[in-house]
């Protein structure tokens, strides 16, 4: 009760069904190519448009090539999609970043920077990792097809309101641990599943130290602790953030925004149905095991052995290590590993490009390593050729490619070959998600730079 | 797919994995479909298959020991993406329901918004399932949706099952949630005007 989620979330019912869920008002719809073509199909079917057009907003990332952008796409399939979706978004009305157009990007990377991402809204997409734009503030979840057709149609969603977490992070993080280190041990500890049914409230000294990259990183990283979402309570740091952004409110819309923004926090008395503590200091960098996200561990740890793994979890497990071929109780320190992956809706911001930077600097990519540096969308490209980071990355022999999903779930032509090792800076590490029979170990960009410059598991902290 | 939805005895196919994720219900190069048809063939597709195309004969829907319109799983299922292609998959292969110790959220939501229907059991209730399915592959399961129970007809065990009373009437009736909304539109008009 009392919660910052109950707040938001009490603002936007429209009605609580009888014995049914709650139908929910949402302020911002995003779409992408692979999860609307079915729901706008269905609008024609029976009919219909899009009730709030100008609450819609589209954008091609997932099948996007990441190189030649300014040519038709080569796969047929994918060329469908995209021109598919921009198709819908001029039928149906609503505002459309085309690809390789300077307003493009992963969805969840654009949102947030261009300030469409706003401190209390509800926002859903067609898409697990909406938990990210939760870092503005806001209650934001992934939605599946079914329901991205009933926002378009009616401009709310039904739901039933899911139960609260706050997970408090006390301390500070070490040299050389990120957002995504902390997110990573997270679910080290909750498992995939711990956090199903929840919403989560991230709070602590470590969560408030973030920058807003280091949070959209967080946040992104709910979903794969089975939470419908995760925000953080918006502070000076979010409005500095926003300020100035495209789309954020100007004037004395600037100033009523943040005087209301400033009221969403949890309550001194608020009570949430589950409470977790964790200490900053315990978290060191980490590299994910198995396949999924939750097996991760330290950098330095080994690989769990069989006896410590619960009954029922240990066919799933001796799966998992099978396909990474990973024997167990082995650590992962001094492993080759053959691919390195920097972007994705994770860890594609220009914080995320800085730090690479930091380790690639006056070092050199190793042979044995491919590496895809994929920015999250062009403004972080801008970015990275305003800071000369592309100089920096250039002379140690990394090619900067352009952006999209890429290779965090090889939609395009950027996947990784079976059996291959790639460390990774996204979010899934599932059988395949890289591309079929591919080995992804998920990590930070300090991890993935430090991988990248040696050719295999490297601790960051020595090269820092 | 709005298939209405009553009583269902069926076989079961056992899938005793947990955390099967929606990637490997339906892998992401076959997200591809601007339609919802024919997903079902590529449903697990790359447990179902080797890279050659070949049949991989020890995976169970390759096994004709095992079919039905039931599957059941182990603890959360559908983690991970939210394509609703996985629920598309799962019914386009003639699934009607899913048994499981645990649903990851927006996986259980897709199922119910295509008439696959989603039943939570306990962990024992589903250990005992597949014990009873590998002693007897033919071993039928009871599923009663007006009543909510699942039995297990090999063992007479039966538990009853969750679901609200809203999403109960859309399955047992044929509706969607679009049919809802649009009866409500007096109320969206009426929220936007209070909250400007
Ligand atoms: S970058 Fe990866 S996780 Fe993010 S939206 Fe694209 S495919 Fe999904």
């Amino acid at each position: 009760m009392n919660t910052l989620f109950d707040k938001i979330w009490d603002k936007h019912v429209v009605q609580i069904v009888e014995d049914g869920p709650t139908q929910l008002y949402i302020d911002r719809l995003y779409c992408h190519e692979v999860t609307s073509p079915q729901a706008f199909d269905g609008l024609r079917a029976r009919g219909l448009k899009c009730l709030r057009p100008d609450k819609i907003f589209c954008m091609p990332d997932h099948n996007t090539p990441t190189h030649d952008q300014d040519k038709e796409i080569e796969d047929p399939v994918s060329r469908k999609q995209v021109t598919t979706l921009a198709k819908n978004a001029s039928e149906f009305g609503l505002t459309h970043f085309a690809m390789n157009e300077k307003t493009n990007g992963i969805i969840h990377v654009v949102g947030p920077e261009t300030g469409l991402s706003l401190p209390g809204m509800t926002i859903v997409c067609g898409d697990s990792h909406t938990s990210t734009h939760g870092a503005m503030g806001a209650v934001a979840f992934g939605i599946g097809t079914s329901e991205v057709e009933m926002v378009m149609a009616s401009q709310c969603i039904l739901q039933q309101k899911p139960k609260s977490m706050r997970i408090t992070v006390n301390g500070t993080l070490a040299h050389g641990v990120t957002a995504k280190d902390l997110a990573l041990y997270l679910m080290s500890q909750l498992t995939t599943s711990g956090a199903t049914g929840y919403f989560i409230e991230y709070a602590g000294e470590a969560v408030r130290s973030l920058s807003m990259e280091g949070r959209l990183t967080l946040c992104n990283l709910s979903i794969e602790m089975g939470a419908r979402g995760g925000f953080i309570a918006p502070d000076e740091t979010t409005f500095a953030y926003i300020k100035g952004r495209k789309y954020a409110p100007t004037g004395d819309d600037w100033d009523k925004a943040v005087a209301y923004w400033k009221t969403l926090k949890s309550g001194d008395d608020a009570v949430f149905d589950k409470e977790l503590q964790f200490d900053a200091a315990d978290i060191e960098p980490m590299v994910t095991y198995g396949t999924n996200p939750g097996m991760g561990m330290g950098i330095t740890q080994h690989i769990p052995t069989l006896q410590t793994i619960p009954a029922a979890g240990q066919t799933s497990f001796v799966k998992a290590l099978d396909y990474m071929g990973f024997q167990p109780g082995e650590t992962l320190l001094g492993k080759q590993v053959d691919y390195v992956f920097l972007g994705a809706c994770t860890n594609g911001r220009i914080e995320d490009f800085r730090d690479f930077a930091r380790i690639a600097k006056g070092r050199h990519k190793a042979e044995n390593i491919v590496a895809w540096l994929v920015p999250g969308s062009w403004k972080v490209d801008q970015q990275i050729r305003e800071e000369g980071i592309d100089k920096v990355l250039a002379e140690a022999g990394f090619e900067i490619r352009q952006p999209g999903c890429s290779a965090c779930l090889a939609m395009n032509d950027d996947k990784v070959p079976a059996g291959k090792y790639s460390v990774s800076t996204s979010n899934r590490n599932f059988e395949g998600r890289q591309g079929p029979g591919a080995r992804t170990i998920l990590a930070s960009p300090l991890v993935a730079a430090a991988a990248a410059v040696t050719g295999k598991i490297t601790d960051p902290r020595e090269l820092l | 797919m709005k298939q209405k939805f009553n009583i269902i005895e069926s076989t079961c196919v056992p899938l005793p994995l947990e955390n099967i994720d929606t990637d490997q219900i339906i892998p992401a190069r076959f997200l591809k479909a601007t339609d919802k048809e024919g997903f079902g063939e590529n449903l697990f597709r790359d447990w179902r298959y080797d890279k050659q195309g070949n049949l991989i004969k020890d995976f169970v829907l390759n096994d004709p020991t095992y079919g039905g319109e039931i599957l059941v799983a182990g603890k959360n299922f559908g983690s991970g993406s939210s394509r609703e292609h996985a629920a598309w998959a799962i019914a386009g292969y003639g699934f009607r329901v899913v048994v499981s110790s645990f649903f990851a959220d927006i996986h259980k939501n897709n199922e119910l918004n295509n008439f696959v229907l989603p039943v939570v059991v306990s962990e024992t209730f589903l250990a005992e399932l597949f014990d009873s399915i590998k002693a007897n592959p033919k071993t039928i399961v009871r599923v009663d949706l007006p009543n909510q129970t699942i039995t297990n007809t090999s063992t007479g065990k039966s538990e009853t099952f969750e679901i609200n009373s809203y999403k109960k009437h859309c399955l047992i009736n044929g509706l969607d949630d679009i049919d809802f909304l649009l009866q409500n539109k007096d109320k969206i008009e009426k929220w936007e005007a209070a909250n400007k």
